[in-house]
């Protein structure tokens, strides 16, 4: 168990882990091959990893042009930071409230908080649907969006945070005459950076991936959201251009396996933050 | 404004309390209203819309509707597509949970136990998990193509010929279940190594002094019993985020071939969203939302039990 002495098991740990990494990091060594491989390449070497014509140039002109990229990633940091900012503008004070003042309704809001954790998107999908057709509100960022406004795991998560948090602190900053918004934009809000950042990660994370929504809001370019821009560019390319179409992913996965990596330890901390639950 | 928000506050011991507490009250309720405002419109009243709609044969696009009774619970489990759709999903998740728990489990006892590029493996394995699926299901669906894929290209080198992973109905939830578990792996690690580093160390040195010399005994007296509470969270969470399985499947299959990737929320989707049976797909989502609270109730069943380990 030394960690300096190299035995026989520990030469089969690391070989499996080593193994294990390959593969799992496998499918971004081929995409980032492939994009940059031009059509004859990938009909016939498909174990090379070095293009022989380098078409790194031609397949991203393509992906760029087929389908608008930058309004693609536009969109998707436009609804995942107003996803974003309201769940927290909204689970906040609620959180707050129903960890450090005492109202009657706390308790039955926290059945309620536990009932709707239980519901995701998928099941409220078809009346949100129906009510936004009748509305004429569809491929609208609102209709991406409005749904999103209540994070009830957001609720959820604060909550269990400010439970933990001292009431001193709070009977402190009452004792100053400041006001309960005070309080949470003055004392809560610069405490609870941590779980801010996990909820961040959690929310961008899940907004960022989601296809099932947006496919069903939006029917029009201009409002697609990356998943939904890819599907769009599949369907273009009649998905056998494989060169472009992994330029395009490439494009694509970029942005958020970047802030992954220059993040990694916040983006560990806090999938074990929202995973656990507190 | 804020009278109108205080009204449905209760006021029976009302005359006990002091204006302090009555504030107090009332603040409550107005940071909370917005919250509750919004739970009530996109949670409350869709999950009720959906179970009435469910008896109805409302269709997008007509103007009026007929209630039915149970008629489209009736039609679902008659229907072969349905059928299949539910026992696909249960194939996926059969595959799926079980080895991206037991698969992570292992890697996090590896890496725990392993002094060197710690960091490194865990981003490996977590990078899936960053990454956008729809994305990367394409990049599989090249791996996996029957001809210029590399993983049959591979095999060809030791003279396998590799199925056709996502056009022969024979195969396709196989390797749908390949990208599943890839890209659920890294968040169950990333849960169980934290589960294991709160382990505490003195637990491993007593069980040693009382005679578990082997790694399986450490395993068996003190690991797996620890992290009791971590597992039946992953276990829970990797069984609804397998049910839930969308993306891959509209990705890459549509259901196909011949319905042999047909699962729950893509069927939902279809008759919902393509074919706007709105009635008929309420059904279905109505009997999706039964199985996650059955799931979410074994998992509070389970966890009383068990709590005495924490």
């Amino acid at each position: 168990m030394n960690a300096r002495s190299f035995t026989l098991g520990r030469a089969i740990r690391l070989f499996i882990l080593s193994f294990g990494a390959l593969i799992f990091l496998a499918p971004y060594i081929f995409m980032i091959s492939t994009a940059g491989k031009a059509q004859s390449d990938i009909f016939s070497s498909s174990l090379s990893l070095i293009p022989q014509h380098l078409s790194y140039v031609a397949n991203f002109t393509k992906a760029l042009t087929r389908v608008s990229m930058t309004t693609l990633l536009w969109n998707g940091v436009v609804v995942c930071a107003l996803i974003f900012v309201i769940q927290v503008a909204i689970a906040i004070p609620c959180a707050y409230a129903m960890a450090k003042l005492k109202f009657r309704a706390a308790r039955a809001m926290m059945v309620l908080v536990m009932l709707g954790l239980l519901v995701p998107i998928h099941a409220t999908a078809l009346p949100i649907y129906v009510a936004f057709d009748r509305a004429a509100l569809l491929n609208s960022y609102f209709a991406l969006v409005a749904p999103f406004t209540i994070s009830v795991f957001g609720i959820f998560l604060f909550l269990q945070f400010f439970r933990a948090m001292p009431d001193d602190l709070i009977h402190a900053a009452r004792l100053d005459g400041m006001s309960e918004t005070g309080i949470i934009a003055r004392v809560i809000v610069p405490n609870a950076w941590p779980a801010i950042t996990a909820f961040a990660i959690f929310s961008v994370v899940a907004h960022w991936n989601d296809l099932y929504w947006p496919l069903i809001v939006v029917s029009n370019q201009s409002y697609a959201t990356p998943p939904l821009g890819l599907l769009y560019f599949r369907a273009a390319e009649a998905g056998d251009d494989y060169g472009a179409l992994m330029a395009a992913t490439l494009i694509i996965t970029f942005p958020l396996v970047a802030a992954f990596l220059l993040a990694q330890k916040r983006f560990v901390e806090g999938i074990t933050m929202t995973g656990l639950k507190g | 404004m804020a009278e109108a928000i205080a009204a449905p506050l209760p006021l029976g011991s009302a005359s006990a309390r002091s204006a302090a507490e009555k504030h107090e009250a009332r603040t409550g309720w107005l940071l909370s209203l917005p919250a509750l405002v919004l739970l009530f419109v996109f949670i409350l009243l869709p999950v009720a819309a959906v179970i009435l709609m469910s008896f109805t044969d409302y269709e997008l696009g007509y103007a009026g509707f007929r209630w039915v009774g149970f008629d489209n619970y009736a039609d679902l489990f008659t229907s072969r597509t349905f059928r299949r759709s539910l026992w696909n999903t249960t194939v996926y998740t059969a595959i799926v949970a079980p080895v991206s728990i037991f698969m992570a489990l292992g890697l996090a006892m590896l890496i725990e136990s392993e002094g060197i590029g710690r960091s490194f493996f865990r981003t490996a394995f977590f990078l899936p998990v960053a990454s956008l699926l729809v994305a990367m299901a394409t990049v599989w669906q090249y791996l996996f193509h029957p001809t210029i894929g590399p993983v049959n290209a591979l095999l060809r080198l030791a003279d396998i010929e590799g199925p056709n992973w996502l056009g022969a109905s024979s195969y396709v939830l196989y390797g749908l279940s390949i990208i599943g578990i890839w890209q659920s792996v890294g968040f169950n690690l990333v849960l169980f190594l934290a589960g294991l580093t709160a382990i505490p160390r003195e637990l491993y040195q007593a069980a040693h002094v009382d005679g578990a010399r082997s790694a399986f005994d450490r395993f068996r007296l003190v690991t797996w019993p620890m992290l009791g509470p971590t597992t039946l969270f992953v276990t829970t969470i990797s069984i609804i985020n397998a049910v839930k399985v969308f993306e891959t499947v509209k990705t890459l299959t549509e259901g196909g071939p011949n319905k042999a990737s047909e699962v729950l929320l893509f069927t939902i989707y279809q008759e919902g969203f393509v074919y706007l049976r709105v009635g008929y797909a309420s059904a279905m989502t109505v009997v999706f939302l039964i199985i996650l609270v059955i799931l979410m109730f074994l998992q509070y069943r389970i966890q009383d039990r068990q709590v005495h380990y924490t």
